[in-house]
């Protein structure tokens, strides 16, 4: 039972483990697409919610107040006019704080305060009476209708009324008619008040974080579903440059996207298009390159060998014509060269190269290729015994022979070949001693044709030897590299390949 | 000196060979198809013929035709000429049993000296004794092979092959040491030509091939014969 769950458990956490590689939950990013567009809906989501509460919020505030504030007023007036016909004038100390208690008894216990020249009388003596200003009680002095100010104090709203005190009640409304020269003022709390708008604006408070995770999740939607396209397209645009010329995206709707995956499937096909036929052209050249050569193969075979008997009896011709036959005899193995190494050329075109690998003592085999061309004496190897990999023996043969053959032919001796092994890799150095390589001449070394001495157009080589030499090392992953240039040595080139063996393969 | 068959469809290089081949002495039949070298071989009077030059692309059959149809139906020393050159040209040629591939185009020393290689490798060998392994019966004397007492016709190359190996067994050649000794080509022969005759011996000695007995590949380094 255990194993059973074991081996169905193993595939599906395998395969989880694989999609979790490949879909990388990927945080939006501020500065993406998706980032900015759910700042920018939650920034207006704010700024409309802020604005649109704020507003509400002023009025209903005013509302209240102003509700309050005429209730105040109203019960002041109707408490100080019935009052106020009991009222003696000159008055004295008692009648007034009687006056005060009785209109603050009225008006929900505020603080009334009656004043008459001199002399103040409070409902509540204790009370602080500073809440009353002076611009008020000027107020009260020139106006004879009541007068109010809201305050501030000890951090609560306060509601200050103020107005002088009539002797006539039969006076006109909201007039005081002959004043007995009191004059009264109520503070009167809005604490009330206060704590309904603070509620109002508690609530506002909180509906305005759901209301913003709303807009959050909305514009995330949104962005969803403007992204999913960008997205294929984008998926769609890195698969296409990475060679996927068949690859096209679905055109849905009438939008500008649709557009764009339209726009984007037309160029794809057009590039399909001119790739497709660009391959084709070279395909045709590659095979005519091929074909060329193969056809040259046969009158060459049949050249080579009937220039060698010409140059054999060459010692029994006239002087003229025995140049004649050397030098048939040496164009045709040129020729024949170079017909070779187009025909190698043109098979690493195709593709068509494959490596027989064996494990080659490296030392042995370099040794193996200058005795076998017989450059023993004309070059010093350096060749520390034991380095064995897993090697294409004939195509290192080629390269070593190029690099070599170059050093000898293009270089000033000695010429001198470095086998290391060191971190997994192989390093052969071939270097010689002469001038180096001109600086504009080092970047087209590895160019097919290409012949860094322009006076010597006809040199031995069939100007492909680096080229080939170069594509041998790359199909064993590895490279050659002209090494920068250094004092006391000429050219150097540097063929590094991963040193694989036996064991490790 | 030397009778050559020579098969070349194209008529320039199948006469420069000729001349050639005659300047360094040897008779030569120079024939244009793959089944005008085979009806000459069959003729009662072709045993002079001592070595054949097979070009791989022919009208009618073709090279790796003519040489399996020669090893057949005897020993013949077969030298490939290809104008291809292809590793699979190669390959496919070796494994129908050609002795050695020359590439074209090449020059008339080449040609000879290999001619002289492939005909000294199907000389006779001096050593004299007879070994046992297991049921395959070597004659170095006689030059012949018997397993369980059927003989095991073997062409030149792959008999001094055998020979080779067997005359040390349990030490291993290298690739190299072989193509030395039993092709006498420099390293620039290519190993090819071993595996491809190791292949063919096989697939003559071995009752399973794939699990080797008598040749074994010691990975890295070459081939041995036995312990068996």
């Amino acid at each position: 039972m255990r194993t059973r769950t074991r081996s169905r458990g193993k595939p599906a956490a395998a395969a989880a483990a694989g999609s979790a590689a490949r879909f990388r939950p990927r945080l939006p990013r501020l500065d993406g697409l998706r980032g900015r567009l759910v700042i920018t809906v939650v920034v207006v989501a704010l700024i409309s919610a802020v604005t649109a509460t704020g507003l509400a919020y002023q009025e209903s505030r005013d509302a209240v107040l102003k509700r309050a504030q005429s209730a105040a007023v109203e019960d002041f007036r109707n408490r100080v006019d019935r009052l106020a016909a009991e009222l003696d004038v000159p008055t004295d100390p008692r009648t007034m704080a009687r006056f005060a208690s009785d209109v603050s008894s009225g008006l929900r216990g505020s603080l009334v305060v009656a004043q008459y020249r001199d002399y103040t009388a409070s409902s509540d003596p204790s009370a602080d009476r500073t809440r009353i200003t002076p611009e008020l009680r000027a107020a009260v002095r020139t106006q004879s209708r009541i007068s109010l100010q809201r305050v501030q104090h000890g951090g609560k709203p306060w509601l200050v009324l103020g107005a002088p005190v009539g002797l006539d009640s039969a006076g006109p409304r909201g007039s005081a008619g002959r004043l007995s020269g009191v004059e009264v003022f109520a503070v009167v709390s809005l604490a009330e008040e206060a704590r309904d708008t603070a509620d109002l604006v508690r609530s506002v408070q909180s509906g305005l974080v759901p209301v913003l995770l709303l807009s959050a999740v909305l514009a995330l939607l949104a962005a969803r579903t403007v992204l999913r396209p960008v997205r294929r397209l984008a998926r769609a645009t890195r698969r296409l440059a990475t060679g996927e010329l068949t690859i096209r995206v679905e055109e849905k709707g009438r939008d500008e996207l649709a557009e764009l995956a339209h726009t984007f499937n037309e160029t794809a096909g057009a590039l399909e298009h001119s790739v497709g036929e660009l391959r084709a052209q070279e395909a045709l050249a590659r095979r005519f390159v091929a074909d060329v050569s193969h056809e040259l193969r046969t009158p060459l075979a049949a050249m080579t060998m009937v220039s060698s008997v010409l140059e054999e009896d060459a010692d029994q011709l006239t002087p003229d014509a025995a140049h004649a036959a050397r030098t048939v005899s040496a164009e045709t193995a040129r020729l024949a060269r170079l017909v070779d190494d187009l025909i190698e050329i043109s098979r690493f075109d195709a593709r068509a190269v494959a490596l027989t690998v064996h494990e080659v003592d490296l030392a042995e085999a370099v040794r193996g290729t200058l005795a076998a061309r017989g450059w023993t004496d004309r070059v010093e190897a350096d060749l520390p015994p034991g380095i064995r990999a897993r090697l294409d023996r004939r195509r290192l043969d080629v390269i070593v022979a190029n690099l070599v053959g170059n050093a000898l032919r293009h270089g000033a001796p000695p010429v001198t070949v470095t086998v290391r092994a060191a971190d997994g890799q192989l390093t052969l150095a071939v270097a010689d001693h002469g001038p180096g390589l001109a600086p504009e001449a080092a970047p087209h070394v590895f160019d097919r044709f290409y012949k860094a001495d322009s006076a010597r157009t006809r040199s031995e080589g069939s100007g492909l030897g680096m080229a080939i030499a170069l594509e041998n090392a790359r199909l064993h992953g590895g490279t050659i590299e002209l090494a920068p240039p250094a004092p006391d040595v000429g050219a150097v080139f540097v063929l590094r390949l991963p040193h694989r063996t036996e064991s490790a393969s | 000196m030397p009778h050559v068959l020579l098969i070349e469809d194209d008529t320039s290089v199948r006469d420069g060979m000729e001349l050639v081949l005659r300047r360094h002495g040897h008779e030569v039949d120079a024939v244009g198809t793959g089944e005008a070298g085979l009806e000459l071989l069959s003729r009662p009077r072709a045993g002079g013929i001592e070595i054949a030059v097979v070009d791989l692309m022919l009208p009618g059959i073709d090279g790796f035709e003519v040489c399996r149809r020669i090893r057949g139906r005897g020993q013949l020393p077969i030298i490939m000429l290809t104008s291809r050159g292809d590793d699979l040209d190669v390959v496919s040629g070796l494994e129908a049993g050609a002795d050695d591939y020359v590439v074209k185009p090449i020059t008339g020393r080449v040609l000879e000296a290999r001619i002289r290689a492939a005909l000294r490798r199907a000389g006779p060998v001096a050593r004299t004794d007879t070994d046992d392994f297991a049921g395959l019966v070597i004659d170095r004397a006689g030059l012949s092979v018997t397993k369980h007492g059927t003989p095991v016709p073997l062409p030149p190359t792959e008999l001094r092959l055998l020979l080779e190996l067997s005359a040390a067994p349990g030490r291993v050649f290298s690739r190299e040491q072989l193509l030395t000794s039993v092709w006498e080509h420099d390293f620039l022969g290519d190993s090819r030509l071993v595996d491809a005759a190791v292949g063919r011996l096989r697939a003559k000695l071995e009752d399973l091939p794939a699990k080797p007995r008598y040749i074994q590949t010691v990975r890295g380094f070459g081939y041995r014969f036995g312990p068996v």
